[in-house]
Formats: structure tokens, C-alpha cells, sequence
């Protein structure tokens, strides 16, 4: 039978399982009474779902509605000036969402903190570049990588790949290799759809030897002319050693060297 | 409105001819001042730039997604190619959020050689900026001056290592190995002369009339706008805001080293530049205190943990189970514990950092790279507004982007 090949997933996954393997877990701790962090989730209220620490940093739980509010409130409120990074993870395969983080600094405090929320595949999210500018091609770039739509951002538009690039390359289900349009885009771009057949799909996978390529492979026993074709098979050369001729230039005599 | 097909493409220029009189000017992605594969589409009002719009992609590899599919240990080479400018840099923040991730402690001798490379590191990336800031600008023989010191560093890094650009010399747990016979005092050697050489690059361009007609007041960041473009490193300490995450969060041995960070109140391109100049001091300076801390450790130079880190080679060739726990890391990879980490670290562009989220499988399940000059070059759009043309050259240069990050 065939091996079973989930198509949710499409990347590269352990060769080897251990069934009785139980990951452990980054150390999470509460959030202190009374520190920095407890004042942070104080100030979003019941917007946190959870909170956490985690490696010295507040990871906050929220709802993918409240991002705009609860980056405001951080901003305000509580000092976080800098958005320093966000982005997205894809989780459609395991619970049909996104989980969006946002990295927010603290520059008075040198404190850091995580916003995390999910949202449901197909759902928009509230653009926060009125806040932070910093936003502005961080979420350009989460929609050009996994396709989650931007409300109200001002230049929704792909930011890495071309603009009439179809598919989204992080998403769980795009091959690393590319898809079936990645490997015509070339071809259809410069060529045209008719050279499709003339030119071929476009190689990427970098260890790949085509049999019948004499242009830049040659095998070992079956050389043939440069570009000649044996798609109907070649013939076999006998392997010919070089011959090495001694000269003794005293007497002016030649001497074949034997071979040991 | 043109029509387009194959054999007459879209021309933007033609824009000129419209009423309203703007030029719409390609600006790369093959103009050798785009610092690689920036291309900026200027709207252009004489020579007055109205409308800046940085378009990226063209060295886009996907190196966030090979990281999901490449072990840990495997995709470090990969982050060479992020800032090929400061490869490590890129290894050394990779390589701190595994260990965050997982945990581990690195050996002393190793955090003094990673911080040696780091600084080594940056004092290249910074000649390489003098270098070519200096040569867009038109000064062509500072670019000269600086890529003979670089030259140098270089050197001492391929005397370490074996690589001049890749290094992958930062290894998660530690380093792979100790620093080379004479190395050490070939090193004093260079940071006793550099602090010369950073004084005559100044010599050539502070006071120059030129530099500083080209530099002063040009490319004007306040703080606030700043911190809200998410600017991070010498373009946030260039507008005023003292934050270095070598002294704010430290990591590695900067906590133990005495060292200043410059801040420039200026807003301007001179005042980044001068920045550069004294950040190449400080990490002079540091490095002659890592030279005094290097005797006194361990020679121990990979983490002690099974798990995660394969023994030294000695024991792998001379013990049947650390020959086994090395196989097994090298065919299956380590398996870090569930969880996500997000770890900023000071690169000579800015704040460089990892985001891994682990799902305890010997592939990260996401990796993301915030990378310094992504958000440096998205600051251009509102940076380039008003200036003329020929200062883009200069503001591009300051802002020191590198897009081996920027596309990743």
C-alpha cells in the first residue's frame, strides 16, 4: 500500500518516531504580584484571555477583535513604543486558524512583551499601522506569506513575492519545493504559455540528473557526442586508459611503461 | 494609458509627460548604490522626491521556510546568507534562541570566543558600511583606506574559522573549536592599530566640507517617528534614544564588560556616521578585555547536555554511547521542548532576533527572523519624502541595509 502522505501538511516531517516520546515544555511561570508585568495585565483587563511568563518575557492571550485595543492600551499605557516584530504561525491543519503574535518593547523598561491571538481561517484582521508605522510591512508581509487579509491597512499589497504570484509560500500545504504554478511562472512570464512544452517545467530541485541529458552529464563507459540523444539507449565506449611513454633522451629510445 | 504587451513593456517614465510634471524613476534594482536588490520607485517633482515606494523580494530564498524544514543544526549555515555582512551575527542570534529554547548553559570559554567574533564581526560590518557610505557618497578612497583594515579582520576571522563571509562559527552550545595558535596576539595586534585607522577615516570625512554638505541634516529621524518605524541599533541611538540590547537585556558576557554606548542627538546621516566610528572603538575596547578573560577558562567548549548537544570529538571517538547519542542527533536532529521563544540580540545593523516556535519535532514548527533592515527599508517611504535625488544615495547608505535580511 501506498504510504500515506497527509496533504494539510507538506513539509518535511521525522523519519523516525519515538511513540513513547514526551516533548517537554518551555518553562512557564505566573506573573508576579506586584512586578512590571502584573501592572501590564492590569491595565488590559478582561482582554486577557491568559497570561503568562515566558524566557523573561509576558506572553498575553487576547482575542483577534481586541488586537487593535490592546496594542493601544500597551502604547498608551503602558509604555510598549515599539513594535518591534509580528507575525503569523499557521495552525489550519491542527484547529483551522492563524496564531498571530505581536512583539512589543518596552524601552524605558527593557521589558518585552507577547501578544498573541487566533484567528479562524478567512477572517481579517485590524490593521494596528495606525499605531505602529513599523506594522506597515510587517503586515504586508504576513498577508503576502500565509494570505490573512488586512482590514484598513493602507497599502494592502504583496510585499516579497511578485505581485501576480498565486499561493502562499508559509502556509503548511505549499511544498518547499514550490508549487505547480511556481514552476510554470518563469516559463509563462517571459515565453508565454505556448513554450510550455518547448522549455518544460522549471527545475528546482537542485540534485536532480535527467537520464538523457547529455548537455551536462556524461556517464562513465557510455560517452557520447555533446547533446546527442539516447532516449533509444547509446552505445558502450570500452573504458581506455592513457598511456604513459618513458623517453630515455640519452640513447633516444621510447618505451612503453607497463601498467601494474 | 499605455497599452502593454510583450514587446513593448510598461514604461513608468512616460508619466513625465503627463501635466501635473512628476517623473516616475526607477531607482535599482541594479543601480550599484541599492545596496543589492533594492529597488525604489521615486516620484519625482523636479528633482524633489514626492513619493517613495521601496519594493523588495528580489533576493527572496525562503529561509524562514527552509528553517521548517531543516533540523536545527542544519539550517544554521543557512543563517549566513541572512547579513552576509555580519554572518555572525546571524548565526550567533540563531544559535541564543535554541539555547533559550532548550535551555542550556554555554561554557565560558565559549562565550568569550562567540563575544570576541561578535565584536570582531561588527568592526567588519562597520568598515564595510564606512566603506561603502563613504563611496556612494563620492569619497572613493576611504572605501579603499577601510576595506584594507577590513581586509585584516578578515583575515583573523579566516585565521578562526576557515571562512571569510560564511562563517558558521557560532554553533548551538558553543563553538566548534578554540582559538588558533597566535590568534590571540595577532588580535591585540589589530586593536591596537584600529582606533589609528577609525581616526583617520574621521581625518578624511568629519570636517571635510563635502561629507559634510552631503551628510548634515539629511535623512532627519526624530525619536518618536523612530521608535514608531520600529528602527532598532544606530538608526534608533541616532535619533537620541539610548537603547543597545548589549546593555539594556544583556546576553552573552556584556554584562561583565565595560563599555560605552554612543548616542547621537543629531537626527542626521553625520551624526550615524560618527556613531559607526565610535561603536569601531568600543568594540576595540571590548575586545582587549576578552583577551584578559580568555586565559582564565575552561577549555571545556560545547555544553555538557546529551540531549541536545553531541559530545566532543574525543569522546565520540573513544565512547560507544556518545557515539550513539551523536548519531542519533546528526540522523534525527535534537528535539527542542514545546514552546515558542523570541530572542533580540545587537547586530551591527540593529535588533536582530528569532522567533522559534518548537512543537518538540526536530523541525521548528515557524521560524520567523526579525531582521534590523526589513524595517529600515520600510522607513524609507517616509524618509525619502521631500529630500532631493541626490541625497536618496546618501539616505539608503546611512540606513545601512543589507537585503540578505531584508528579503530573507
Amino acid at each position: 500500500m501506498r504510504k500515506y502522505v497527509p496533504k494539510d501538511n507538506v513539509q518535511k516531517k521525522s523519519y523516525y518516531t519515538d511513540r513513547f516520546w514526551v516533548a517537554p515544555r518551555v518553562p512557564q511561570s505566573d506573573v508576579e504580584e506586584g512586578s512590571h508585568f502584573a501592572s501590564v495585565v492590569e491595565a488590559l483587563g478582561d482582554r486577557v484571555i491568559s497570561a503568562y511568563v515566558s524566557v523573561g518575557q509576558l506572553i498575553v492571550n487576547i482575542k483577534h477583535q481586541d488586537n487593535y485595543s490592546t496594542l493601544e492600551t500597551l502604547k498608551d499605557e503602558c509604555g510598549y513604543k515599539v513594535c518591534t516584530e509580528l507575525s503569523a504561525v499557521d495552525y489550519l491543519a491542527q484547529d483551522g486558524e492563524f496564531e498571530i503574535f505581536y512583539q512589543m518593547l518596552n524601552l524605558d523598561e527593557a521589558l518585552r512583551v507577547r501578544v498573541v491571538c487566533r484567528i479562524p481561517e478567512g477572517e481579517a484582521i485590524e490593521s494596528t499601522v495606525p499605531l505602529f508605522k513599523s506594522a506597515n510591512f510587517a503586515e504586508r508581509e504576513m498577508y503576502d506569506m500565509f494570505g490573512i487579509k488586512i482590514n484598513n491597512h493602507p497599502f494592502h499589497k504583496r510585499i516579497i513575492m511578485p505581485d501576480d504570484w498565486e499561493g502562499h509560500p508559509l502556509l503548511k500545504t505549499y511544498p518547499l519545493q514550490g508549487d505547480e504554478f511556481a514552476s510554470w511562472y518563469e516559463v509563462d512570464k517571459i515565453f508565454g504559455k505556448e513554450y510550455r512544452d518547448v522549455i518544460g517545467p522549471e527545475n528546482r530541485d537542485p540534485s536532480r540528473i535527467d537520464r538523457y541529458d547529455t548537455k551536462r552529464f556524461s556517464r562513465v563507459g557510455y560517452e557520447v557526442d555533446f547533446d546527442a540523444d539516447i532516449s533509444q539507449g547509446e552505445s558502450k565506449t570500452p573504458i581506455e586508459y592513457s598511456q604513459t611513454v618513458l623517453v630515455d633522451y640519452t640513447t633516444g629510445t621510447e618505451q612503453l611503461d607497463e601498467r601494474r | 494609458m499605455q497599452v502593454t504587451n510583450k514587446l513593448s513593456p510598461f514604461f513608468e517614465n512616460l508619466n513625465f509627460e503627463r501635466d501635473d510634471n512628476t517623473m516616475v524613476i526607477n531607482f535599482g534594482p541594479q543601480h550599484p548604490s541599492a545596496h543589492g536588490q533594492l529597488r525604489l520607485i521615486l516620484e519625482l517633482d523636479g528633482e524633489e522626491v514626492v513619493k517613495a515606494t521601496p519594493d523588495i523580494g528580489y533576493l527572496h530564498r525562503g529561509i524562514e521556510k527552509m528553517a521548517e524544514n531543516m533540523t536545527y543544526n542544519e539550517f544554521l549555515p543557512t543563517t549566513d546568507r541572512l547579513d552576509y555582512i555580519a554572518s555572525t551575527a546571524n548565526n550567533y542570534a540563531y544559535a541564543l534562541s535554541v539555547e533559550k529554547l532548550i535551555g542550556l548553559d554555554v561554557p565560558r570559554r565559549a562565550q568569550v570566543i562567540r563575544t570576541m567574533l561578535l565584536e570582531l564581526n561588527r568592526i567588519i560590518s562597520h568598515l564595510f558600511f564606512i566603506a561603502t557610505h563613504a563611496l556612494d557618497v563620492g569619497a572613493m578612497s576611504v572605501f579603499l583606506y577601510a576595506f584594507r583594515e577590513r581586509e585584516f579582520a578578515m583575515d583573523l576571522m579566516e585565521d578562526y574559522c576557515g571562512a571569510r563571509l560564511t562563517h558558521s562559527s557560532v554553533r548551538i552550545g558553543g563553538v566548534p573549536l578554540d582559538l588558533p595558535e597566535n590568534w590571540i596576539e595577532n588580535m591585540i595586534t589589530y586593536t591596537q592599530k584600529l582606533p589609528d585607522a577609525v581616526k583617520m577615516y574621521e581625518d578624511l570625512l568629519t570636517e571635510n566640507r563635502i561629507w559634510k554638505m552631503r551628510l548634515e541634516d539629511v535623512g532627519t529621524i526624530s525619536a518618536e517617528n523612530a521608535m514608531n518605524w520600529g528602527c532598532s541599533g544606530i538608526m534608533l541611538r541616532g535619533s537620541g534614544v539610548k537603547y543597545d540590547i548589549r546593555k539594556e537585556e544583556p546576553y552573552e558576557l556584556y554584562s561583565e564588560l565595560n563599555f560605552d554606548i554612543p548616542v547621537s542627538n543629531s537626527c542626521d546621516s553625520l551624526g550615524r556616521y560618527r556613531l559607526y566610528m565610535e561603536e569601531m572603538r568600543q568594540s576595540a575596547r571590548i575586545i582587549e578585555q576578552l583577551v584578559l578573560m580568555y586565559p582564565k577558562t575552561e577549555p571545556q567548549l560545547m555544553a555538557h547536555s546529551p540531549q541536545y548537544i553531541s559530545a566532543p570529538k574525543e569522546e565520540i571517538m573513544t565512547q560507544n554511547y556518545a557515539l550513539m547519542q551523536h548519531f542519533v542527533l546528526v540522523t534525527q536532529g535534537m528535539k527542542p521542548p514545546k514552546g515558542d521563544v523570541y530572542v533580540p540580540t545587537e547586530s551591527p545593523k540593529g535588533e536582530l532576533g528569532f522567533y522559534i516556535k518548537s512543537e518538540g519535532e526536530p523541525y521548528a514548527y515557524r521560524l520567523k527572523c526579525r531582521a534590523p533592515s526589513f524595517y529600515h527599508t520600510g522607513l524609507l517611504q517616509e524618509l525619502l519624502i521631500g529630500t532631493y535625488i541626490a541625497d536618496v544615495v546618501t539616505i539608503i547608505g546611512t540606513t545601512n541595509i543589507v537585503f540578505g535580511e531584508v528579503d530573507r
